[in-house]
This record gives structure tokens, C-alpha cells and sequence, in this order.
């Protein structure tokens, strides 16, 4: 547990970004969309947390409430989302406007769509300078310069003038998080960063968050739906279904002790070096509820194979709340025992 | 950059050169004989064919069109007209008047329409419309969508008139419109043209609102403006310089196509206020069959329509720099 050793010595008490019960609802011309519903979350000062779950899971949509990107007329958003002492949910348009690009920055899946195609990549760096640290022109332009030089951009004297469309994938990557750094964010949320790039290019931007991370102390929310990428980069794993958590834990517990069914799914979906080429892909079975109206009980129990062993109704009619409170938790009736014993039949049944 | 320009001028001149052909071509489809026309009711066979002498008709049909491109070039020679220097678009059928100073005494007319129209149209479309996305949703979306709704279903010739009693002959607050040429009279110039400007705007205004407005509305849903917004661009500079720099293309490119067809000759509202512009002028060569005329004024507004499309594809380059004029 180095992270908690770091927490007491290099932080303050309590969590840098704490997320207590939120909500985002959406109205549509169906109805109420209760994409994200009773979340709560903590991320420690300069770590990293990884979100993980399909698409429609909430995860972008809990980031999006974090910056306060949401159209007000169209959503509502209730619960608590606390950066350090300031509760964001309720703050104005301009408090938000200075925390955005600032203290919290974002980088988003499609750096072709995500960065303007009318506008150089110096200036689109720049300009977050300049908003935030009043930096005229030309010190913008020379952070922008050593901003990218900084994510690895050759001749960065040079590019500085380009336009996104003559960057390849994963430079455009590169200066998208160079974008994101440029006012030393005490938060970064990268909304699946390398969903849109090259294999080969995926681990190189990997790596690259991972060492700016480390030299600048930032702290980071990695959403993806792949957990490969947070067992390399994550300390903490979040595993989000249906608009809730359904467990949380380092990323060596929740990866070599799941404890939800759901996340026991997800693990056996996902190819690995170590089974046959030929062994087929366990993918969960059943589709995502409607968000609209979702099922009653546990979100997850249409889908989950064991809602018997925990009591006839109960997985049907009352919802799981994640437990234990702190540490390794999950949302899920089944006892620990009965957990254990169900992942050790499963190892058993993969060898 | 010079390049380019230098082959889209070529290609417009050879687009000009089809369409005055095609137009000479169809001339001669229709079943009206001009010669006819000239000789009278009471016509004898002598005196037709010397008009179709005259007139140049009883030569092959593309040595007729070589004599009229080579007069644009370097003049002509006329039996009954004497020399006719370059650029000669000939004589007109019905009047008698060289055609090419014809347009010439038109042109400020159609051009003071169009570009006094132009002005109204997008200051006040793009501003209607920015509104409109701006509080979208809103009362003031719903009003400005709505009234741009009536807008465009409004017909020159019935709001022309309509506007002309109350404001012309009721109220007396305008003058009759006409033309007063800007050289000698800048506010009677303005004030003489005022109605058609504003009524021609208020038929194209509409379309500029409501195509700014989904432009708008369509930009701020990109992925690019949600960037600008997460990175703490406040809502105004997300607005005009990330959404509306998208916006502008599709703009720009029905603006071109707007105002190339006004220069043609805004006809109805020519005929509405009794102006003597480029669309009076075509109206009356289709009446009389008056080939050189129509000739004549087809290559303006085919003219107009090449430029504008060269300035259009320019101004793309200069909005969006992942165009490239080459």
C-alpha cells in the first residue's frame, strides 16, 4: 500500500476529489434517462483511478458532471462533487469557467474531432495560457512550444504552427494532453485516450501520461472500457455499471480478487497470452438495462448468473449499496465466502 | 494560390464559351423566328430574307456564333450599324442599341440592388440567426424561427406593393423607389432604393437566419467546442470564434449562389418597383426574341456566377485551412 504511505505524508487529510452521491439525469422526449445514479467516489492527491465499464455506464457522463459540461436546460444533476474544499455541483458558469483547462483539464477520446481544425495547435494551447495565467501572445507561444516538446513532439519550434490535420494520430494525441497540461492541472480526466489510435500508439500514449504524471504530481481519472489499460496505469479501479458503482479497489485487488459477478464478466471477456489462441471469448451475456427505466433490485441481476444464491427475491427487489464503505468494496449480495468459492471454480474452469 | 486562380479562370472562360453556345443553340430551337417578327404581318418572301441577311441569320449556325465570340474580342463590323469595337456583344433585334452599353447603363442599378440588399441580408440573417442559437430553446429562438418562417413565405410582388402604399403613398415617409445614380446623389441614391432593399431582404434574411441558426446550433454540438468548453473558453469566445468559424462555410457558400443570381438580375424586384436593371433588361430580350440581348445578359449573370464561385472557393481556404487551392 504505497499510496496510502504517500497519502499520510504528502497530503492533506481527506481525499482531493470526492464524489458523494451523484446523479445525472437527462430529460428526452422518452422520458427521465438516469444515466449516472448514486455514485460516490474518492481520488488521493496525484494518483490515478481508472473508470471502467461498457459504453453507457455512466462514465463519461460522471466526468462530463465534473467539469460541469452538462446542458443545464436538459440535465440534473444532484449529490456532491467536492475539489478539495469547493463543492462544484452548484458553482457558477465563470467559477467553472476558471477551474476548466486550469485545475481540471480533459482529454478526450478523437483528438481529429476534439481539437478545432480552424485553429493551430500552438494557439489552441496557447489560449488556454493565456485565459488562465494572463500570459500575452508570445509567452503563450513559448509554453506551447515547451509543452511539446515536453509530450514528445520533434521540432516543436516548427509544429507549433501546424494545423491539427497535418499531425499524425497519436501526435494529435500528444498535443491534446499537451493542451491539458499546459496550466499544471491538479486534475486530469482522460476519457478514453487511446480508443481512437493505433495499437502501437497506445502504449506510447500510455506511457506518456504515466511519466508526466509522475513529474508533475497530477492526479488522473482514466476512463476506458479496457482493463488492460488500467492494469498498467491505474492505482485504483472504479467499476461502473448502469450509472453506479458496483466496485471499487486497488487495481491488484479488484484485478486478482473481483469480487462482482460483473466484473468477473469483464475478466473473462477479455482475450489473454496465457489461453489458447482457439479458446473462445466468454463475453457477458444479456445486453445493458435501459437507463430509462431501470430494472428494480440490482441493475446487473438480469445478466448475473448466480441471483438464486443469495436469496430468492432479494437481487430482484432491493439494491445493492457498495460495502465495505472504504477500501476493497462491491456492490453485491453474494457473501465474501460464496464469492471466493465461485472465482476459484472459474480459475479452475479457464485452466 | 496563383495557380489556382489561373486555371479556374481559364475553367470559367470555358464554361462561358458552353453556355453562350448552349444559349445560341436553344435560341434557335424556339419556334419564333425574329426576322418574322421584324418583317411584319404582311411579309414577302424578298424582304424576309433581307432581314435574315441583315440580322446575320442566314449564315450557318456556329459561323453566326464564331462571329459573335470573335466580336468580344475584336469588334465587329455591322451593314447597317457600322463597326462595332471590342467587346462587341452586337446589336439588339428590338432597339437598335449596342447591346454591351445596354448592360453597361443597366449594370449600377442591379449592382446597387444586390449590394445594398447583400448588406441587410447578412447583417441582419447572421444576426437574427447567432440570436436565435444563442438562446436556443428560448422565446427569443422561437420568435426569431417563427418570424423567419413568414419571412420566407413572403412573395416580392405582394409585400412590394403592400409596403409601397403604406410607406410611399400613405405615410409619404420614402420616396418612389428609383434609381438615382450614387455619383450625383449619394442620399437620394439611398433613399430612392431603400424599399427594395428592404424588401428583397426580408425574403433572403429569413433563409440566412434560419441556416445560421441550425449552423449554429449544429457547431455547438461538435467535439471540438465541447474541447474549447473544457478547457475554460468562456461561453461568448466558444460561440464566435470556435462555432461560428464552422458555421460560416455553408453560409459563405449559399451567399455566393445568392448574390451571383441577384447580379443576374433580381427580376421580380426590378419589375416590382419598375427599376431598369439587368433583370428588366432580360425580360424584355425573351419577349422580343432578341438574341443578341439575351445573349448578352446570359453572360453577365453566367459571369457573375463563375466569379463568385472562384471567390467562394478562396474564402473556403481562408475559413478552413484543411482546404488547399491546389
Amino acid at each position: 500500500m504505497s499510496n496510502l504511505e504517500q497519502q499520510v505524508t504528502t497530503s492533506p487529510p481527506g481525499p482531493f476529489l470526492s464524489v458523494r452521491d451523484l446523479s445525472v439525469e437527462f430529460s428526452t422526449e422518452d422520458g427521465i434517462v438516469h444515466a449516472v445514479d448514486g455514485l460516490s467516489f474518492d481520488l488521493r492527491k496525484g494518483t490515478t483511478l481508472g473508470i471502467v465499464g461498457e459504453s453507457g455506464s455512466g462514465k463519461s457522463v460522471t466526468n462530463l458532471a465534473i467539469l460541469g459540461l452538462h446542458d443545464p436546460d436538459h440535465t440534473k444533476i444532484g449529490g456532491e462533487i467536492w475539489l478539495e474544499d469547493r463543492e462544484l455541483t452548484g458553482a457558477d458558469r465563470a467559477t467553472m469557467e476558471r477551474l476548466r483547462g486550469n485545475r481540471i483539464s480533459m482529454i478526450f477520446q478523437d483528438p481529429l474531432t476534439a481539437l478545432s481544425p480552424f485553429h493551430t495547435i500552438g494557439r489552441q494551447i496557447g489560449e488556454v495560457y493565456r485565459k488562465h495565467r494572463g500570459a500575452s501572445k508570445k509567452e503563450a507561444r513559448e509554453r506551447a512550444i515547451e509543452m511539446l516538446s515536453r509530450v514528445g513532439i520533434p521540432q516543436p519550434a516548427t509544429r507549433v504552427d501546424h494545423y491539427p490535420h497535418e499531425f499524425s494520430g497519436g501526435m494529435r494525441q500528444r498535443a491534446m494532453i499537451a493542451m491539458a497540461l499546459v496550466c499544471d492541472p491538479d486534475l486530469v480526466i482522460a476519457d478514453e485516450p487511446t480508443t481512437a489510435l493505433d495499437v502501437t500508439v497506445q502504449a506510447q500514449i500510455l506511457d506518456l501520461l504515466k511519466e508526466l504524471q509522475q513529474q508533475t504530481g497530477t492526479a488522473v481519472i482514466l476512463i476506458t472500457h479496457d482493463l488492460g489499460v488500467v492494469a498498467n496505469t491505474a492505482d485504483d479501479i472504479l467499476v461502473m455499471y448502469a450509472g453506479r458503482a458496483v466496485e471499487r479497489g486497488t487495481v491488484r485487488e479488484v484485478l486478482t480478487e473481483p469480487r462482482h459477478p460483473y466484473t468477473w464478466g469483464l475478466l473473462s471477456s477479455m482475450p489473454r497470452l496465457t489461453s489458447s489462441v482457439d479458446a473462445p471469448l466468454k463475453p457477458v451475456r444479456g445486453t445493458p438495462p435501459s437507463l430509462l427505466s431501470p430494472p428494480p433490485g440490482c441493475p446487473f441481476h438480469p445478466r448475473c448468473d448466480y441471483p438464486e444464491l443469495a436469496g430468492p427475491e432479494l437481487c430482484r427487489t432491493q439494491r445493492p449499496e457498495i460495502s465495505p464503505a472504504t477500501g476493497h468494496g462491491d456492490a453485491c449480495y453474494l457473501s465474501l465466502r460464496q464469492k471466493t468459492e465461485i472465482r476459484t471454480a472459474q480459475i479452475e474452469d479457464h485452466a | 494560390m496563383a495557380g489556382f486562380l489561373v486555371r479556374r479562370i481559364l475553367g470559367a472562360l470555358v464554361i462561358l464559351m458552353i453556355i453562350s453556345a448552349v444559349t445560341f443553340y436553344l435560341f434557335y430551337a424556339i419556334p419564333r423566328d425574329p426576322a418574322r417578327a421584324f418583317c411584319g404581318k404582311i411579309c414577302r418572301p424578298e424582304t424576309l430574307d433581307l432581314i435574315r441577311h441583315n440580322l446575320g441569320m442566314d449564315e450557318p449556325l456556329f459561323v453566326q456564333y464564331w462571329h459573335w465570340l470573335a466580336g468580344i474580342f475584336m469588334g465587329r463590323e455591322f451593314v447597317q450599324f457600322g463597326a462595332c469595337p471590342a467587346p462587341c456583344l452586337g446589336y439588339s433585334f428590338a432597339t437598335q442599341e449596342p447591346v454591351f452599353s445596354a448592360i453597361l447603363d443597366r449594370f449600377p442599378v442591379t449592382l446597387s440592388l444586390t449590394l445594398g440588399a447583400s448588406l441587410v441580408i447578412l447583417s441582419f440573417g447572421i444576426l437574427t440567426g447567432m440570436l436565435a442559437a444563442w438562446k436556443v430553446g428560448r422565446p427569443l429562438d422561437k420568435i426569431a424561427s417563427s418570424s423567419s418562417v413568414i419571412g420566407a413565405s413572403l412573395q416580392i410582388y405582394f409585400i412590394g406593393p403592400l409596403l409601397a402604399f403604406y410607406l410611399v403613398d400613405t405615410l409619404e415617409l420614402i420616396p418612389r423607389p428609383s434609381y438615382v445614380p450614387v455619383s450625383e446623389d449619394p442620399v437620394g441614391w439611398f433613399t430612392h432604393l431603400l424599399l427594395p432593399w428592404v424588401v428583397l431582404s426580408i425574403i433572403f434574411t429569413a433563409n440566412y437566419t434560419r441556416m445560421t441558426r441550425s449552423q449554429m446550433v449544429e457547431q455547438l454540438t461538435e467535439d471540438y467546442v465541447r474541447t474549447a468548453r473544457a478547457k475554460g473558453m468562456s461561453g461568448r469566445t466558444v460561440f464566435f470564434r470556435f462555432a461560428w468559424r464552422g458555421a460560416m462555410i455553408p453560409i459563405v457558400t449559399i451567399f455566393g449562389v445568392d448574390l451571383a443570381a441577384l447580379l443576374g438580375g433580381a427580376i421580380i424586384t426590378e419589375q416590382t418597383f419598375t427599376l431598369h436593371g439587368i433583370g428588366e433588361l432580360a425580360v424584355r430580350a425573351v419577349q422580343n426574341t432578341d438574341l443578341p440581348m439575351l445573349l448578352g445578359v446570359t453572360i453577365v449573370g453566367a459571369t457573375a456566377i463563375v466569379i463568385l464561385n472562384i471567390v467562394v472557393d478562396v474564402l473556403y481556404a481562408v475559413i478552413d485551412p484543411r482546404v488547399r487551392l491546389s
